[in-house]
């Protein structure tokens, strides 16, 4: 029959030599190789002192962004709720009283924002969506939980921390993210 | 006045002797566990255990912990009285070795020679050989009130191995026993610091033994009466908690022993390599430090063991048997008739 490919290879069935009969040197010659690797550097990364760099594009948890003024972006305005394939963002909009302006940029802000993990995909397209820059995915993980009810990550989960009041953590939560946002 | 006639130093010797090396084989068993799961993962590119304490140093006792915590499982169908005998039989034939050998050669208290071995007795070797092969019944009475054909099976090719595999390192140790002309292990030592290590004179019937010891304490590449991926964890299959802590203690504690037999008979025992240690005198330390050296030499032997396990696949099982019988018989034989023909030339 012809072969299917010209990559075959003809199995080699010579009898074993006297070396090769005696085992003995070829265990030898499979300890070294072991030894060998005895010695050397392991791959292990020992979480959790040692995590893995992500790339600056990993999707992980929301976070709501703020301006440079300390006042939040999201305007509720739905986008992200409706481009979400999991329907996993629900939120609540009201409208910016007489004394809020330090906290809201616009008008209309969002009163509850809540994205339920156990939902979510990590897509990415809420902040694809977003026309406010106000929603990004950083490169933490949701972290475990008993309940259900722990999963689902309402506005005081999500929001950065204010630039203005807390600027080590607004640093450090921007730095979890990997990329630069607005 | 009986009372005073006792010779109590002997008693309290003997006692503290035996309780130090049960105590010694169990906490070398136990950091045995914790080696080889570290030196496995250091030949499989990865680190063993190292959260329970630091380095993992106490994971053998969350190990122990684990295995007291776990529920006393006993079939329905099978003999509790044996259930309960093998793992037993296991340890106490694992133990009861580590009573003729020399642990080091003496050490001076307030005047009296402490000899470092709890019993000298003229048959020395051949009571080792004796006691290991009661543990072959450990395995079969522990498989077979196990009331489970996988563990039968697993027990039957283990009793056929081990006793396969007794011929051949019985009859290396006739060799060294033509060198020596005396069964006591102490005689065999001192006849090593005398005329030097019979690794020199006895190479293949080192090679024998060692071989051999592999399969008396069914390490791989001869596993396979507790092979794990074929016969369904063989015969410690049915157990559970402490029986099945005692199962895998006695393979560790055989373990032990086989590496300090074999440093023994052929290492010199507890003599230090190009070390005069007579011109040392007799302090009460010189015992210890030989004592130390048989460690390290065991130490050695167990990484060897170790080492050997990750990097050979098991055997079948004709395989096995070929090997004991058409090879190592053979060859065994072979070094008893040279030896022994040497050794007429040279005496006369």
């Amino acid at each position: 029959m012809e072969a299917l490919t010209n990559r075959k290879k003809q199995v080699e069935r010579k009898p074993m030599t006297f070396w090769e009969k005696m085992y003995l040197p070829a265990i030898a010659k499979g300890m070294g190789i072991t030894m060998s690797h005895f010695f050397k550097k392991k791959p292990t990364i020992k979480y959790p002192e040692e995590t893995r760099t992500f790339s600056a594009v990993f999707r992980g948890v929301q976070i709501l962004n703020r301006d440079e003024q300390g006042r939040e972006r999201c305007t509720a305005c739905g986008l992200c709720a409706v481009a979400c394939p999991a329907e996993a963002i629900t939120m609540e909009a009201a409208e910016r009283q007489q004394g809020e302006e330090h906290l809201y940029r616009e008008e209309k802000y969002a009163a509850k924002y809540e994205i339920n993990m156990l939902r979510c995909i990590f897509c990415g397209l809420c902040e694809e969506a977003c026309p406010k820059d106000a929603i990004y995915l950083t490169q933490t993980f949701a972290k475990a939980n008993y309940a259900r009810k722990g999963f689902i990550y309402g506005k005081d989960d999500l929001l950065i921390p204010n630039p203005v009041t807390q600027p080590e953590e607004y640093e450090k939560a921007k730095g979890a993210i990997g990329r630069d946002i607005k | 006045m009986f009372l005073l006639q006792i010779d109590w130093w002997i008693f309290f010797e003997k006692l503290i002797l035996i309780a130090a090396i049960i105590s010694l084989s169990m906490i070398v068993a136990m950091y045995s566990t914790y080696a080889e799961r570290k030196v496995a993962a250091f030949l499989q590119d990865r680190i063993g255990p190292n959260r329970a304490g630091p380095f993992g140093i106490l994971q053998p006792l969350a190990d122990g912990l684990k295995l007291f915590m776990k529920e006393e499982i006993i079939p329905t169908m099978s003999s509790k009285f044996l259930f309960i005998l093998g793992p037993m039989l296991a340890m106490i034939t694992a133990m009861l070795t580590s009573v003729v050998i020399p642990w080091g050669s003496s050490i001076d208290i307030a005047g009296h020679k402490v000899a470092l071995q709890v019993a000298d007795i003229n048959i020395g070797i051949l009571y080792i050989f004796g006691v290991v092969s009661l543990g072959v019944y450990g395995i079969m009475i522990g498989a077979w009130a196990s009331n489970n054909k996988f563990s039968l099976l697993a027990a039957i090719r283990g009793a056929s191995q081990m006793i396969s595999y007794e011929l051949a390192m019985g009859l290396s140790l006739i060799a060294v026993l033509f060198l020596v002309g005396d069964l006591r292990m102490s005689a065999i030592v001192k006849q090593q610091l005398d005329h030097g290590w019979n690794i020199i004179y006895q190479p293949l019937g080192f090679l024998i033994f060692f071989v051999c010891a592999l399969a008396e304490c069914n390490r791989t590449p001869f596993d396979l009466p507790e092979a794990e991926n074929e016969l369904n964890m063989g015969y410690h299959q049915e157990y559970s908690s402490m029986k099945l802590g005692f199962y895998l203690f006695a393979e560790y504690i055989n373990m032990f022993i086989s590496g300090v037999v074999m440093a023994t008979l052929f290492f010199g025992g507890y003599d230090i390599p190009f070390v005069n240690e007579a011109a040392w005198g007799t302090h009460w330390w010189v015992g210890l430090i030989g004592f130390a050296v048989l460690m390290l030499k065991a130490t050695i032997f167990i990484f060897l063991f170790m080492w050997i396990r990750w990097t050979i696949p098991r055997f079948r099982y004709d395989q096995l048997m070929n090997l004991g019988w058409k090879t190592l018989l053979p060859l065994a034989l072979v070094n008893m008739i040279v030896t022994a023909a040497v050794v007429l030339l040279l005496n006369k």
